[in-house]
C-alpha cells in the first residue's frame, strides 16, 4: 500500500523527481510549470537530493544543459511549458537524434496569440515530430505514475521522453494521490548506467556527429525503429508498474468501448469529463465509449484501429489546431491509422476544443455524442472540421 | 554494429550504425577523408620552395605536414579541399593550383 497524500500535479512531479534523485536538472521558469523546478530547488537546497541544479538563462539553454549532462553519462531532467517548449525546439531534435534519454515534464499551455497562459495542447503538439516519446496524463496520479515510468522507457530505447499534463487543470489543482514508497521507486527506476559516456576514460565517445547524405537517412531510419520499439517497452514497464501499485497503464485506455457504436478519442484531463458524459449516456441506454490516448508518441495505431473498427461514428478531440484547413493533429493520426489498416466504414469527425483554457463540460462532450448519434443514424458526416463550444 | 569510425563506410546499413551516429573512440578525424570534394589541388614545385614555412600555418586543415627534420612535407591530399590559401601565401610561386583529375 502506497503513501496517501494530496498534491497538485506539479508538486507530484517534483516529488517523483525527488524520489528518483536524478543527477542534473537544467531549468528555466515558465507558467504553469514554474512550480516544478521551484519545489525541486528546495529539495536541492535542503539536501534531500544530490542533484546538480543548474539555473539557466533560457529554455534553449535548459535543454542544452540536459543534452550535455546526459551525454556525459548523467540522468538529466527539465520542466517547461508553452513558449518555453517552443524555445527548446531546436535542442529537442538534438536530444532525440543524439539518442539521449532525457526526461522533460511539460505542463501544457496555449501558445500566443492572443497571449494566453491557460491550458491546451498547442505546445506539446507543436513539437510532436521532434522525435520524443510523449505520454499524457488525465489526473495528478497519472502524471506522477507516468513520471516514475518515464526513465525506464526512455533509457530502454535511447530516446528522450516528455511527461505531459494539463497546465493548471492538473498542474495546480490539488487531488488525492497515492505515492509509491521511496525505496520502491528507487528499485523500480534503477540507476542509469550507459554503456558509453563523455565522462570517464573507459568507453569514451563523441556525441553529435556530422552526417553527410550518405549516412543521414540511415541514422533517421534507426531513430524511427527506436520509436517503434518503444511501444512494447511502454506496455512492459506499464505491466511491471501495475504489479507494484495495482494501477494499470497501456498505450491507450478503452473506456466502456465494449459494443460502443459512437466513440470519442481524447487526450489528457478532459478524458475525465468525457468519462462522466459517457457514464450518463450509458445510463440512458446509449452505446457510447471513449479511447484515451496515453502515448501520443509512439502513436498507438493498432489500439486505435482495434477500438474504432466496429463503431459507426467517432470524433477525435484535439485540444489544439494544426491550421491545415481541415482537421486537428490527432484526427490526422487516427484517420491515417484506420485507412492504413483498410478500415473505412466508421464515419469520423475532427473536433477542436478547449483552446486557451476554454472550459470543457460534461454537456459539451454530450453534444458531441449527440452529433455522432446523428451521423451514425444518417450516415451523413457533414462538416468534418468542427470547433466545440465556440460562439456563432 | 560498428563502433569504429573507420568502419562507417558508405555501404554501412542502418542497423549497423551506432545510435545517433555517436562515435565510441577518440581522434577519429584522422581516419575520415575530407578531401574527397576537392576540384582543384595545390602542387608544390620543390625547386622554387625556400622552406620559409609560411604555407604551413595558413592551411585550415592538416594538409601540410612537417617532417621530423623541420621541413615542410608533401601535401596530404586525404584532407586537402583545394582552398588555395597556401598558393596565395607562398611568396616564391612554388605552389600552383591545378585541376584535380580523379
Amino acid at each position: 500500500m502506497g503513501i496517501r497524500e494530496r498534491l497538485s500535479g506539479n508538486e507530484a512531479i517534483a516529488v517523483a523527481m525527488k524520489q528518483i534523485n536524478p543527477d542534473v536538472m537544467g531549468a528555466f521558469p515558465i507558467t504553469p510549470s514554474t512550480e516544478i523546478p521551484q519545489y525541486f530547488s528546495t529539495y536541492v537546497d535542503n539536501g534531500e537530493v544530490d542533484t546538480e541544479f543548474i539555473a539557466v538563462e533560457s529554455e534553449h539553454s535548459a535543454m542544452s544543459t540536459c543534452i550535455g549532462a546526459e551525454a556525459a553519462g548523467a540522468r538529466a531532467i527539465s520542466a517547461t511549458s508553452s513558449c518555453g517548449l517552443c524555445y527548446m525546439t531546436e535542442m529537442l531534435y538534438v536530444a532525440a537524434s543524439d539518442r539521449l534519454p532525457i526526461t522533460l515534464a511539460v505542463s501544457c499551455r496555449a501558445l500566443s496569440g492572443p497571449i494566453n497562459i491557460n491550458n491546451d495542447h498547442s505546445d506539446a503538439m507543436g513539437v510532436r515530430d521532434a522525435g520524443w516519446l510523449m505520454l499524457f496524463a488525465e489526473t495528478n496520479q497519472e502524471a506522477y505514475d507516468n513520471y516514475l515510468q518515464a526513465m525506464r522507457i526512455g533509457e530502454a530505447v535511447g530516446l528522450p521522453i516528455m511527461i505531459c499534463q494539463d497546465g493548471f487543470i492538473t498542474s495546480h489543482a490539488i487531488e488525492n494521490i497515492e505515492l509509491v514508497e521511496d525505496e520502491k521507486v528507487k528499485a523500480f527506476v534503477g540507476e542509469y548506467k550507459p554503456e558509453h559516456a563523455l565522462l570517464g576514460r573507459q568507453n569514451s565517445m563523441a556525441v553529435g556527429a556530422y552526417a553527410t547524405p550518405v549516412y543521414y537517412m540511415e541514422a533517421k531510419r534507426a531513430q524511427a525503429q527506436a520509436m517503434m520499439d518503444a511501444k512494447d517497452v511502454i506496455r512492459k514497464v506499464g505491466a511491471e508498474f501495475a504489479a507494484m501499485t495495482g494501477r494499470k497503464y497501456d498505450l491507450v485506455e478503452y473506456y466502456r468501448m465494449e459494443d460502443a457504436e459512437e466513440a470519442i478519442v481524447i487526450i489528457g484531463s478532459s478524458a475525465g469529463t468525457a468519462k462522466a458524459a459517457v457514464n450518463e449516456l450509458r445510463a440512458a441506454g446509449k452505446k457510447v465509449g471513449l479511447i484515451k490516448v496515453r502515448s501520443f508518441r509512439p502513436f498507438p495505431t493498432e489500439e486505435i484501429v482495434a477500438g474504432l473498427k466496429n463503431v459507426k461514428a467517432f470524433a477525435v478531440m484535439d485540444k489544439d489546431d494544426s491550421f491545415n484547413g481541415h482537421c486537428g493533429p490527432m484526427f490526422a493520426e487516427v484517420a491515417a491509422s484506420l485507412y492504413a489498416a483498410g478500415v473505412s466504414a466508421p464515419k469520423g469527425i475532427s473536433y477542436i476544443y478547449g483552446l486557451g483554457g476554454r472550459d470543457v463540460r460534461v454537456e459539451s462532450i454530450q453534444r458531441v455524442f449527440t452529433e455522432l448519434a446523428d451521423i451514425a443514424a444518417t450516415g451523413e458526416t457533414g462538416e468534418t472540421y468542427r470547433y466545440l463550444d465556440v460562439r456563432e | 554494429m560498428s563502433y569504429k569510425a573507420s568502419e562507417m563506410t558508405a555501404d554501412v546499413k542502418w542497423r549497423d550504425l551506432t545510435p545517433g551516429c555517436n562515435i565510441f573512440e577518440g581522434g577519429t578525424s584522422a581516419v575520415v577523408e575530407t578531401g574527397d570534394w576537392r576540384t582543384i589541388k595545390p602542387v608544390l614545385d620543390m625547386t622554387k620552395c625556400k622552406q620559409c614555412l609560411l604555407c604551413v600555418p595558413v592551411c585550415p586543415d592538416m594538409s601540410i605536414p612537417m617532417t621530423a627534420e623541420g621541413k615542410r612535407g608533401e601535401f596530404n591530399y586525404f584532407f586537402c579541399k583545394g582552398c588555395g590559401i597556401c598558393a596565395n601565401a607562398c611568396p616564391f610561386g612554388a605552389i600552383t593550383m591545378v585541376k584535380d583529375e580523379k
